[in-house]
């Protein structure tokens, strides 16, 4: 198989994604957890402008951020810490 | 949030975060982005403006009334625009098949109905956005 730079850049990003999901899973700091996931859906945006989709980048940057502003709300109004 | 950078970065900000939802929503059907991705930017704006200046202001701003409004209407707007086509006896959601000028391919009045269908739409999602933020905010903890 013959693999082009853009290849190796989608697997690093890929790469990056795996890292940040299952960090999300075990950081037991909540507010820290979100904070991932906003890197995770910068991540995620890359990866679709990277594929040649930039429509879908766009909604995933928006959607991303939205989703970790709800997010760190709902974390400000509960408890921080997982117990 | 009593701080002097953020209020007045924000106040430089949110015009053009308003215009940028609009332009994205309305070029939805010719370039990226689309009702969806649009509606979202348009209620990060009044997020943005009610977390940094409280979330008394932000309602007087966008009272809940005109959120449930636009809420069910907009919803309500995609079935009515749907149904032209039903109406015309073609399927539902037909656009050039039930006859609807569409003009030249590449121009931004190429849409037919699928650009008043997204109107609607980018409308009803900053919407809920702004909703879900207020009923979160709202929340004692």
């Amino acid at each position: 198989m013959n693999f082009i730079a853009a290849d190796y850049e989608i697997m690093v990003l890929l790469l990056i994604l795996v890292v940040a999901s299952l960090a999300m899973y075990f950081i037991k700091d909540l507010m820290h957890a979100v904070i991932v996931f906003g890197a995770y859906s910068l991540m995620m945006a890359l990866v679709w402008l990277l594929m040649n989709t930039p429509d879908l980048a766009i909604t995933e940057a928006a959607a991303g951020i939205c989703t970790t502003v709800l997010m760190m709300v709902v974390v400000f109004r509960t408890s921080r810490k997982e117990e | 949030m009593k701080d002097f950078i953020l209020k007045r970065v924000v106040v430089i900000i949110l015009p053009f975060l308003c215009v940028y939802g609009f332009y994205v929503i309305l070029h939805g059907h010719v370039s990226p982005g689309g009702s969806f991705a649009g509606g979202i930017i348009l209620g990060l704006s009044i997020i943005a403006y009610s977390t940094i200046f409280g979330i008394e202001k932000g309602k007087a701003k966008i009272p809940e009334k005109v959120l449930v409004w636009t809420e069910s209407y907009g919803t309500l707007w995609y079935g009515l625009m749907g149904m032209v086509g039903i109406v015309k006896g073609f399927p539902f959601l037909a656009n050039k098949l039930a006859g609807i000028d569409v003009g030249v391919p590449g121009a931004l009045s190429s849409g037919g109905l699928i650009s008043l269908i997204g109107i609607g739409v980018g409308i009803r999602v900053a919407s809920t956005m702004v909703t879900l933020f207020f009923t979160m905010m709202e929340e004692e903890p």
